[in-house]
């Protein structure tokens, strides 16, 4: 779960990390209500969960309330990269001595949380670590000791943090492990962290990923509330639990689990189709599952042929194909839909099918021959 | 011979007195898994097809002499669950639960570590050495014994790729699901580790999907430490940038992770991959001809 900059923001504020004072507005004249409250130089910012805001003109500096209006008035419904701006975040204008990077994130690789630092921060910090590796400096921790003084001394003195600015620096890290914890983070990020021309250290930005596992033990979290996405499938998809991603193509893919899912795009890739969605039921799919699936999947338009790949272990594949018949006696869907059911019950789900589906069902033997059949049928349709 | 799992193996189930606990332990048994015992808190004294209920490993273990436990104990027990097992004298411990927080897995990775001790999973349909014994969830009927070890990071796909070898005739050793979570217990390089060292496994089938570098790091060792040929299948060439599988830990971030980046990292390292489950098959039964 992404957070937005000024929730990520007020969970590091109301832990100690200095931020700038800032209101959150959803209309132009809540931005002007907000940059006269906060009186000076304002900056107004896009709320997304997606990166690049600065380049795609999300972020603006205002003079004064009327500037922040009409900032706010350019920002607001701006689509940044598939996102649609909702609110924009006002806050005080910095004067910035340096701009430094901090975050504390999951290192796949070594199971450890991975704390980095950089001295020069403030752009794309992935451009740092490419072109100077040496800048970006970063150390493990071990999770049943967490976060010591010396790691914080050894972050500071080896990203060549400013003198004036060390002491900041090392609470600030602290908190952003105390964070990464006590929120059950994937990822707390501090990009610019700076140092104020006044001597602070203070955050300038905050990208935070919640494990959705663990939502449920962290009440702080209650009033985040999820972001729903704009799409209308994938709104859909997100409300009622199932994975759901929108492509470009026309044949609609279901499977159970997500290396099968990934892999049935891949075959109708190479049997010449291509994808329109792809949705994921899980590795232990009911025939409800099954209902919810298909009522998300046709309702996209683009959707000209039903790719139905299913490999049944915790999943039963007769439950699977009741499920699909309880959908089509529900949405009433005459487009062509090709199924594929091997593993668990396998006989008595392509029976199900064989016997009681309507004629726009087909049944294949293999996710080869069913993914070509597809994609036939698919061609047919065009 | 096999890995892992074999007729040594006396299976402790915890959580089996839950809906699918109970299924796939009795499912197991009928394999011909030595199921001696399950573990439900304040359950003690009942059964479940005839095996036998415990309040604890501990008390499991000393009336049976379990020595694999199977975790089934809903995400917000299931570290506990681990824990438990690993602080009794279980030597392995199979994760099947969805849904563990991952910083709840941090910590008992970095236990496990300390112990000695095997962890699978969690996230994972568990392992399974055909015609001997199963600890999991897998559907048994795709599997047959054979020679080739199979190892992968999705349960839906090992079924698939299991059964196109099957199709051409060609059976495994063992097959080891290690989950797809952001942190599992045992990583391919664990598991390819094992299958090198099994004298009945001839060649290995590595199944990996996009996302971390964990299949990048099992190419490099290849080439430095195996002498088993490696057949490689990575799921999700066509998956768009930045969008997440379901899986926590199948997220591309930038150019790296991508299914291209992990093919071009195996076969510099001499590991073939195809690019559908049916032409890993055919990898297989060519390499396992020549």
């Amino acid at each position: 779960m992404d957070l937005l900059e000024y929730q990520g923001k007020r969970l590091l504020a109301s832990r100690g990390i200095e931020i700038p004072p800032g209101q959150v507005a959803e209309t132009p004249e809540q931005a002007r209500e907000a940059a006269a409250a906060i009186g000076g130089k304002v900056v107004v910012k896009a709320q997304v969960q997606i990166g690049g805001r600065g380049k795609a003109g999300g972020i603006k500096l205002a003079e004064n309330p009327d500037e922040a209006f009409e900032h706010a008035t350019a920002i607001l419904g701006m689509d940044i990269r598939g996102h649609i701006v909702k609110s924009v975040w006002i806050e005080a204008a910095s004067a910035i001595k340096k701009e430094y990077y901090a975050s504390v994130t999951f290192d796949r690789a070594a199971r450890k949380p991975l704390v980095m630092l950089s001295a020069v921060g403030g752009m794309d910090i992935e451009e740092v670590a490419a072109s100077q590796p040496g800048a970006l400096v970063r150390r493990h921790i071990d999770p049943l000791i967490g976060f010591q003084a010396h790691d914080a001394r050894w972050l500071v003195y080896h990203a060549g943090i400013d003198e004036e600015a060390i002491k900041g620096t090392m609470a600030v890290l602290h908190t952003l492990y105390d964070a990464f914890v006590s929120l059950d983070a994937m990822l707390v990020e501090i990009n610019p962290l700076v140092l104020t021309e006044d001597g602070r250290v203070i955050a300038l930005d905050a990208k935070v990923t919640i494990d959705g596992n663990a939502v449920y033990r962290r009440p702080e979290l209650a009033d985040v509330g999820d972001i729903l996405p704009d799409d209308p499938q994938e709104r859909m998809a997100k409300e009622r639990g199932v994975t759901y991603v929108k492509l470009d193509g026309d044949v609609g893919i279901l499977g159970n689990g997500a290396g099968l899912v990934m892999s049935t795009l891949d075959v109708v890739a190479l049997a010449g189709g291509r994808p329109a969605n792809f949705l994921d039921a899980g590795g232990g799919s009911k025939a409800d599952e099954v209902v919810t699936a298909l009522e998300v999947l046709l309702s996209d338009e683009k959707v000209k042929v039903l790719l139905i790949n299913i490999f049944g272990g915790i999943t039963r594949c007769d439950e699977v194909a009741e499920g699909l018949l309880t959908a089509l006696g529900k949405l009433g869907a005459t487009l062509p839909i090709v199924v594929r059911l091997d593993g668990t019950n396998e006989d008595e789900g392509r029976a199900i099918i064989r016997d009681r589906a309507p004629s726009n069902v087909v049944v294949e033997g293999t996710m080869l021959s069913a993914a070509a059949k597809a994609v036939e049928l698919a061609k047919g349709q065009a | 011979m096999s890995i892992l799992v074999d007729a040594t193996t006396k299976l402790v189930v915890q959580g089996i007195t839950g809906r699918e606990g109970a299924f796939h332990a009795t499912r197991n048994k009928a394999y011909g898994t030595q199921v001696v015992a399950g573990v439900t808190p304040g359950k003690a004294g009942q059964d479940v097809e005839g095996i036998p209920v415990f309040n604890s490993v501990d008390d499991a273990v000393e009336a049976t002499g379990a020595n694999t436990a199977m975790v089934f104990v809903p995400p917000r027990f299931a570290a506990d669950a681990i824990l438990e097992a690993l602080a009794s004298p279980v030597e392995t411990v199979v994760a099947i639960t969805e849904g563990i927080p991952a910083h709840d897995m941090l910590r008992v990775y970095t236990h496990m570590k300390s112990t000695g001790k095997t962890l699978i999973g969690p996230n994972c349909p568990g392992v399974i050495s055909p015609g001997v014994a199963t600890v999991g969830i897998m559907p048994t009927q795709v599997f047959q014994p054979g020679r080739v070890g199979l190892v992968s990071r999705s349960g839906t796909l090992t079924y698939q790729i299991s059964k196109e070898l099957a199709l051409l005739g060609i059976g495994q050793s063992t097959v080891v699901g290690i989950g797809g979570d952001p942190v599992v217990g045992s990583s391919f390089i664990d598991i390819l580790g094992r299958f090198d060292a099994d004298p009945d496994t001839d060649l290995i089938v590595m199944v990996g999907e996009i996302g971390g570098s964990e299949e990048e790091q099992a190419a490099e060792f290849i080439a430095a430490n195996m002498s088993t040929p490696v057949v490689g299948y990575i799921a999700g060439f066509q998956a768009p940038p930045g969008k997440q599988m379901g899986h926590a830990g199948a997220i591309i971030t930038g150019s790296s992770g991508t299914a291209a980046a992990k093919k071009e990292a195996l076969e510099a390292k001499g590991v073939r991959v195809g690019e559908s489950p049916t032409e890993v098959a055919g990898l297989v039964k060519q390499a396992l001809t020549e």
